[in-house]
């Protein structure tokens, strides 16, 4: 009777196995899955419309697109690499960059992109391993302050331009918007006290950096460092400038005076029912500078059809489709960076700010913290940092804190 | 049909074949997983790197000298602590307090466990909204600024978690009061026994082994929280929420290091199974009868 209970348990087994079927095998159609974080409807039927193109000369082929929510993308990636249900294609978040780069989970591209030459070198240096670009920076997004024109206008603040819009202007300007009208002055967008990594568009302006350039050195107690992060403490704790911990808004909804986020985010503002602009960072003590956040599109070489796969890559990221794709994202190709080109896909945004904010943008950006280890370095950070979101904290005290926290993973 | 199939026979065969749905369950979802757990706790797993190494005991040394484990273990063990304390305390009250024989008991019995059947994530991400500094919670206490402080993240955590049960405890030990014999407290009040004698004297000990049963529930129960601290505080500020089930969440999922992250479940398994056996020895020294 054992065996009874034996082949039944083996044969349930086997069935629930086999439900994870799939179709690979030699010259049969394949259906590639490719992740992303996306499932606006618009970037969706864009990316059909190229699969159902591809499809045209390579009948067999066939994508589909699994849209993962971003909050936890790279978690949600990682699960299924390890899983066994590993995607053919994937979008890569730039936090998780190294990590996908140097661990040798992707592809690499060689050949497979189209005109290389075209390519920003500052869009594409986080993607590359020995000079072989591992996966396509199909959006290269700088980093901008969105103005509630009427919130200032209501509280009789006019925005600082030219020279004269520098971080201690921008943050006069909140200051005084927020406390005339009781919403909140500058928010950066998605820091919420926890993703500090969107820090890194305010103290780009102090020229500091989280860690050196080789990844092997904590930033965080260097001078340019504390200098920043005082300036955030006294924006956010005595100016009340910025919203303290715990305190919620949006600026898409019209609940701040300034918001610092990607220019994509610009579509929230189509229905927006106050007067809005769009500037480049404020310039800080060390002068213009500018951030960008980038996504990369790779091939997992985990994946059943890796070749195929690349295949795709390679049609889905040529010039013909980059030019389609600039409608929602900003291409890495240096002939498609033209404010005429991106006006036509933004016509929320002037010629004009696209060209201070986008171009010039990419063109300098520095591109937000990431390191290999990203997610427990920023664990860590975030951990070590927050005893200073409180009044009265001792910034270089916390600071030394970070880089004792962290030292010991960065040269790991 | 032939000689094989005897009646016996068919009956063993229709009884295996009966419980061979929940046995399979068990074996696919429990079984394996957790064999599996151990095979893995002895591996370096780097999913992105595709690499699976035997590494021996490795991860149990690193256990052993992880700098984080010990704060890990005292924010386990203060959730613990203080949701079994508050969650018990707080059913055992509102029980005895909805036993009464009053107008109206009825509704807040409803009200009380309607918690219990809400959404346990749509629960917790109201309650983050009403915490925070400016939600709900403060406009009418001005109090502190409850999830990003690190004297109040881990109570308001707590709090939110017994609210979210504590009807089901209630309900539970509602039923154990009920089924107290009605004769014994009548013989206490012919004796002249006051009312917190009775309490202590006949109630207590007559519903022990409820107590112990939902001690039991709430104490595993506790050790498994995840949710709510991945959606009110994500283990902050600092590392004051960061639980052994959100660590072993943050390094498996996050840092990849599926290995070290199956050392900790390992580590859950061996502490949920010794408080267990703690409580199930500890029935005999005070669990009154069990029927």
């Amino acid at each position: 009777m054992r065996l009874i209970a034996g082949i039944a348990t083996v044969a349930l087994l086997g069935a629930l196995t086999a439900c994870a079927g799939d179709d690979s095998g030699d010259g049969g159609p394949i259906t590639l899955r490719m992740t992303t974080w996306s499932a606006n409807p618009a970037h969706v039927e864009l990316f059909t419309a190229i699969a159902d193109e591809y499809k045209q000369t390579h009948p067999d082929v066939s994508v589909t697109f699994d849209a993962l929510p971003i909050d936890n993308y790279t978690t949600t990636l990682t699960t299924q690499i390890a899983g066994g249900n590993t995607p053919d294609l994937a979008w890569i978040l730039e936090s998780a960059a190294p990590d996908f780069v140097s661990s040798g989970a992707l592809v690499p591209l060689g050949d497979a992109v189209e005109k290389p030459a075209e390519l920003v070198p500052a869009a594409t240096a986080l993607w590359q391993r020995d000079g072989t670009l591992m996966a396509y920076p199909f959006s290269t997004s700088p980093f901008g302050v969105f103005v509630n024109t009427d919130l200032l206008k209501a509280a009789g603040q006019s925005l600082p331009t030219g020279a004269a819009w520098t971080w201690d202007s921008a943050i006069a300007v909140a200051g005084a918007t927020a406390a005339k009208t009781g919403k909140q002055g500058l928010v950066v967008r998605d820091f919420d006290y926890k993703d500090w990594t969107n820090l890194a568009t305010v103290f780009g302006g102090w020229g500091a950096e989280a860690w050196s350039a080789d990844g092997k050195t904590c930033g965080f107690d260097q001078p340019a460092m504390a200098a920043a992060m005082d300036f955030l403490h006294k924006a956010t704790f005595t100016a009340k400038a910025m919203p303290a911990p715990g305190t919620s808004a949006d600026f898409f909804a019209g609940e701040s005076a300034m918001t610092i986020t990607q220019i994509s985010r610009a579509s929230l503002l189509k229905d927006a029912k106050f007067g809005w602009t769009l500037v480049p960072l404020p310039a800080g003590p060390n002068g213009d500078y500018s951030v960008i956040g980038q996504a990369g599109l790779g091939v997992l070489k985990k994946g059943k059809h890796a070749d195929a796969a690349t295949g795709f890559l390679s049609f889905f990221t040529s010039e013909a489709n980059s030019a389609k794709l600039a409608a929602f994202f900003p291409p890495p190709r240096k002939p498609q960076l033209t404010a005429a080109t991106l006006a036509k896909s933004n016509p929320l945004l002037k010629p004009a700010q696209l060209q201070d904010v986008v171009i010039d943008g990419i063109a300098t950006g520095v591109v937000k913290p990431s390191h290999t280890g990203n997610a427990e370095i920023s664990q860590a950070v975030r951990a070590a940092l927050d005893p200073m979101w409180r009044p009265g904290a001792d910034v270089p005290a916390v600071l030394s804190g970070v880089c004792a926290a962290i030292q010991p993973l960065l040269s790991k | 049909m032939s000689t094989f199939w005897t009646t016996r026979r068919r009956d063993v065969l229709t009884g295996y074949l009966f419980i061979t749905p929940a046995v399979a369950g068990s074996v696919v979802f429990v079984l394996v997983p957790l064999v599996l757990v151990l095979w893995y706790s002895l591996h370096e797993w780097n999913v992105l790197a595709d690499t699976f190494d035997f590494v021996g005991a490795d991860n149990y040394r690193a256990l052993a000298a992880d700098p984080n484990l010990p704060s890990v273990l005292r924010a386990t063990a203060l959730f613990s602590f203080g949701l079994v304390v508050l969650n018990l305390t707080l059913a055992l009250l509102l029980a005895v307090l909805l036993n009464q024989k009053l107008r109206g008991t009825t509704v807040f019995r409803v009200l009380f466990f309607s918690p219990v059947v809400v959404s346990l994530l749509a629960w917790t991400i109201v309650w983050g909204f009403l915490l925070q500094d400016n939600g709900g919670v403060n406009s009418l206490l001005h109090g502190p600024n409850w999830l990003r402080s690190g004297g109040t993240a881990m109570t308001a955590v707590i709090v939110v978690q017994v609210f979210k049960n504590v009807g089901l405890n209630m309900v539970l030990f509602l039923a154990a009061l009920q089924g107290v014999p009605h004769e014994l407290y009548e013989a206490a009040r012919t004796d002249g026994a006051s009312a917190w004698t009775v309490f202590r004297r006949i109630t207590l000990p007559l519903i022990s082994p409820t107590i112990l049963l939902t001690s039991i529930i709430t104490v595993v129960g506790s050790l498994q929280v995840f949710a709510q601290i991945s959606v009110l505080t994500q283990g902050g500020p600092g590392t004051s929420t960061t639980v052994l089930v959100y660590y072993l969440y943050q390094q498996a999922f996050q840092f990849h290091a599926f290995g070290y992250g199956s050392t900790l479940s390992v580590l859950l398994f061996l502490i949920v199974l010794a408080l267990t056996l703690l409580q199930w020895q500890m029935r005999k020294r005070w669990v009154f009868h069990e029927s």
